[in-house]
């Protein structure tokens, strides 16, 4: 009896390289992993499809999406005035209200914001749908896969700022630049309303200085722990005085802002939010930063610290981030080096992160063309794995990785497979599971091919195996074989029901949460 | 302690037989999932529903009661008496016959809602810590919740009570995800949370608490849909689990795969028994109930914990009636009826209840008959083993920071003497220094 064979397996180094994969190494597994991982899977059709294009072509159709005609089947409509500020004239009979003590009108009151409240609550969820349904349809996954990777960096949370329009908006404007320029993506970050409530910078007044942005700004959002002092903390918050939004814009109030020479980073002078950014992206550590974590939520769940990596990941990290410094911080550049490299197609980053929730479930989606069912089921699904988007738990953003899985969240995560697969809810009796098509023999290869119409039931769960796990190891294939067709004769896979039922079985093995 | 096998428990014999012939294939204890470990977890145990046997330490339990979103601790244990208490609140205050006196000449009563606590209070089993809070007092709900979960001002670091796990099983520090056995120690069993989420709290550098929401949910759907299924899916989790040796996310997903089948069929089965008294129908009344059914299974967890709320009243929180009275009627009937149960169960001696909010609120109500975040705000403990009647002293309402209570007591002195007296783990390990005991607990 052996242990299993890890011993024995010969060490391999890992890959340091980040020149470009040949294209005699990007074969169906490389365009799977691809996929998953620049967004959210895809089609055995799709994958068959980029392998065949070669790592090039593959990587710049998911990276210069924007030739790509984005959806419009989706509405991006949503009411900006729900929250709207109270008008001169409502203001003044509230402040009337108040002081002559009228508490009919202040009741009326309370209950008209009540009722808007709960109205922009359900706009919230719309919205939240709206992403969802978008990451599902978008047909330039990256662009979506990226907004989500900007939303947990820069983390917002509606649960303070309580206004969807504003969460809708910078949705947009994270989007707009996903893949463009760190220096946009920051200023366009502390203009934005939603992130200038959230970060209580409304209240950054020059002789009340409120550092909350300052310190987020520096330590999550560009440089991370360690690469700026408490001094700099507080110049930052002064170059930052009188940034605040009105309704829906952002407004410089010039009367709130230190107009005082300000000593930051380094640089000194009478700097604004502007000259912040400028400050930051002079930094050495905000190259490293970013790139860290977008290794982080692309490649591979490190440590963010140089000297715990192996030497081959150390290396890769800091040869991107001179190459992002190099770029102007121009992200398309970056990514696209990323994902083409040796280093991304190493084993080491194969098939070994965690999904994270919208990974698993949106994937799903896209990879077997399950029916969505019900957005609502799956985005609070998706929240019971604790990954609401425009509710992250902090502003540090969901910290992914292992933090995702618990045994209650493991629980969750098969089950909503098993709803996306047969309709059934946990709670629910399966008479009264949804019964929306699915169509699982069409993801069987050799059922699509009239030559192949005879494939056995060992090859359609076989197919269905290298799918979803991205292989077919034998045990697995008899084990699954044997659980979805039971007492039934040679032929029973192929009905869509036995097909359905390996599904349900494949998809509940733990490394199906591994992409 | 040896091991009877149940024979109607046929699923955990079968699973007991893996795990036995599995410890051929290794001797790492890494293939075993961590919720077997404990080798009392599989089985009922001998002693199951006695009272608690003298000097087995893992016979002790915490219930951890957390209530979420800043519980206003003067409505909570009204100062009635005082005057400063009626003429900042006057919308909210509760007058001297709106309380459940506590003491003759104090002028201190749990609010009129309240009637549960009382009870227990009356029976000795009741112990309240007054003004606990913190130096520096964060009033983010999230900053300060950080702060009461991981004992550290900064709010960094593992959870408390992880921490905790963590030097029983390997010395805290030197435990790396996943590698936590030592040759001669079984790990403590998972702490159990009731809720979707694993609080921090509970998260410790080698463990990961088992997260119950419901237990109808707790479940894989797949097991509905037919025996061959169903099989199949067992089959390969224990094949797969046979294999998860290594500390890489396979092996862990293939753990926490297999601790949750395993600790799901045991916790339903738990729950699944009906309770020797009526609970309220709350959700809280069902946490509660859920706890004291899998304490009554003789399931070897130590620490379990539970939530409610939300309790951040900022608008129209009520007087004797209201919002906040809600709350604490939902509260003090549900701890009340669980004191029942384990008094029923002969399991009341092993059952600790700690009960805290992240902060209390301001003095004074505002201006929509709510209050804001505020600091310092009273602790509850339960059961035989507290030394019932109030502790420390009640903040003055006179001598305010801003407008904000000032704490006389520190969270982290009941915490240690939590750890100390009663999990008996060396409270400097886990806090990293020592603190003043309280004498909450009977020693």
């Amino acid at each position: 009896m052996t242990m299993s064979g890890i011993a024995s397996a010969p060490i391999k180094r890992v890959s340091d390289s980040t020149s470009p994969i040949r294209d005699d190494h990007f074969g169906y597994a490389q365009a799977r992993h691809l996929l998953l991982r620049a967004g959210f899977g895809g089609t055995d059709h799709q994958i068959r499809t980029l392998a065949s294009w070669g790592a090039e072509k593959a990587v710049d159709h998911l990276v210069n999406c924007e030739d790509i005609p984005a959806q419009s089947d989706t509405p991006d409509e949503f009411d900006s005035a729900i929250m709207r500020p109270l008008t001169r004239e409502e203001r003044m009979a509230l402040n009337r209200a108040r002081q002559t003590q009228d508490e009919n009108a202040l009741a009326q009151y309370r209950t008209e914001r009540q009722r808007r409240q709960r109205a922009d609550r359900r706009q919230m969820r719309e919205v939240g749908r709206w992403w969802l349904t978008r990451m599902v349809r978008s047909p330039r996954p990256l662009e979506e896969k990226m907004t989500l990777f900007w939303h947990g960096h820069f983390a917002t949370s509606y649960r303070t700022v309580e206004d969807s329009y504003h969460m809708y908006q910078q949705n947009r404007m994270l989007r707009a630049n996903s893949m463009g320029n760190l220096g946009d993506l920051l200023r366009g970050i502390i203009r934005d309303p939603a992130m200038l409530r959230y970060l209580n910078n409304n209240q950054n007044r020059k002789d009340s200085p409120n550092e909350n942005l300052g310190r987020e700004l520096l330590e999550l959002f560009s440089l991370g722990e360690g690469h700026y002092t408490e001094r700099d903390i507080k110049e930052a918050a002064r170059t930052l005085t009188g940034f605040t939004y009105e309704d829906d814009e952002f407004r410089f109030n010039q009367n709130q802002h230190d107009q005082g020479t300000k000593y930051v980073l380094g640089m000194q002078g009478n700097m604004d939010g502007d000259g912040l950014v400028d400050a930051i992206l002079r930094q050495e550590a905000c190259a490293l930063f970013i790139v860290f974590k977008l290794y982080k939520y692309l490649v591979r769940d490190i440590p963010f610290d140089l000297s715990a990596l192996d030497s081959s990941t150390r290396k890769v990290i800091l040869k991107l981030a001179q190459y992002f410094r190099a770029s102007s911080y121009e992200l398309k550049p970056l990514i696209r080096r990323l994902l083409l490299s040796r280093h991304f197609y190493d084993p080491i980053n194969m098939g070994t992160k965690i999904k994270s929730p919208s990974e698993l479930l949106i994937g799903s989606v896209r990879s077997l063309l399950v029916p969505v069912r019900d957005i609502g089921v799956v985005a609070d699904a998706m929240d019971l794995m604790g990954q609401s988007v425009f509710l992250p738990p902090s502003v540090k953003g969901w910290d992914g990785g292992r933090s995702w899985i618990n045994t209650s969240t493991m629980f969750v995560r098969q089950n909503t497979l098993v709803y996306l697969l047969t309709g059934a809810l946990p709670n629910r009796s399966l008479l009264m599971r949804d019964k929306s098509n699915f169509d699982a023999l069409s993801l069987v290869p050799s059922l699509q091919r009239a030559s192949d119409l005879e494939a056995s039931d060992e090859q359609i769960v076989r197919e269905l195996s290298l799918l979803t796990l991205g292989h077919d190891d034998d045990k697995v294939v008899g084990s699954v074989l044997k659980g979805a067709r039971g007492d039934g004769e040679e032929g029973t896979m192929r009905k869509n029901d036995a097909a359905v039922r390996a599904l349900v079985l494949l998809t509940s093995m733990p490394e199906y949460q591994l992409c | 302690m040896s091991n009877h096998l149940n024979p109607s428990d046929v699923k955990a014999y079968t699973r007991r037989a893996f795990l036995q012939n599995s410890t051929l294939f290794a001797s790492a204890a890494l293939t075993v999932p961590a919720f077997l470990q404990s080798s009392a977890f599989a089985l009922p145990r001998p002693m199951e529903g006695l009272s608690s046997i003298a000097g087995v330490d893992e016979d002790k339990i915490l219930v951890v009661i957390q209530l979420s979103g800043g519980n206003d601790g003067l409505n909570t244990l009204v100062p009635f008496g005082q005057d400063g208490y009626q003429r900042v609140r006057p919308r909210i205050a509760l007058s001297a016959n709106e309380v459940l006196k506590l003491d003759r000449n104090g002028g201190l009563g749990l609010h009129g809602a309240m009637s549960g606590f009382k009870n227990l209070y009356d029976q000795g089993l009741c112990g309240i810590v007054q003004g606990v809070g913190y130096p520096n007092p964060n009033r983010s709900h999230f900053a300060s919740m950080d702060i009461w979960h991981t004992a550290d001002t900064n709010g960094t670091g593992d959870g408390w009570l992880g921490k905790y796990i963590d030097s029983q099983c390997c010395g805290y520090g030197s435990g790396t995800p996943g590698k936590n056995q030592s040759q001669n120690q079984d790990p403590p069993p998972p702490m159990i949370a009731i809720g979707k989420e694993a609080p921090l709290m509970l998260n410790g550098r080698t463990q990961m608490p088992v997260a119950i929401e419901d237990a109808d949910m707790y479940q894989w759907t797949g097991d509905k849909m037919g025996k061959d299924l169903s099989d199949a899916y067992h089959e390969a989790i224990e094949k797969n689990s046979q294999q998860s040796m290594e500390d890489d996310n396979k092996s862990f997903l293939v753990r926490t795969a297999m601790d949750a089948q395993v600790s799901s069929t045991k916790i339903r089965k738990a729950v699944g028994t009906e309770s020797l008294v009526q609970y309220p129908n709350t959700r809280l009344g069902s946490q509660l109930s859920m706890v004291a059914s899998m304490i009554r299974a003789g399931m070897p967890t130590r620490v379990f914990y539970v939530s409610h709320g939300s309790f951040d009243t900022h608008a129209n929180q009520g007087g004797l009636q209201g919002t906040h009275a809600r709350l604490l009627q939902q509260l003090s009937e549900a701890v009340d009826a669980f004191y029942s149960d384990l008094r029923a169960q002969e399991n009341d001696g092993r059952v600790l209840s700690m009960c805290f909010s992240e902060f209390g609120r301001r003095v004074g109500q505002n201006g929509s008959g709510g209050t804001d975040h505020g600091t310092a705000a009273p602790m509850f403990l339960f059961g035989p083993m507290v030394n019932p009647g109030l502790h420390s002293r009640y903040p003055s309402l006179t001598d305010l920071d801003n407008g904000d209570l000032k704490y006389t007591a520190d969270f982290r002195q009941v915490y240690s003497e939590i750890l100390d007296g009663w999990l008996s783990a060396p409270s400097k390990d886990v806090l990293g220094r020592g603190y003043q005991h309280l004498r909450v607990l009977k020693s």
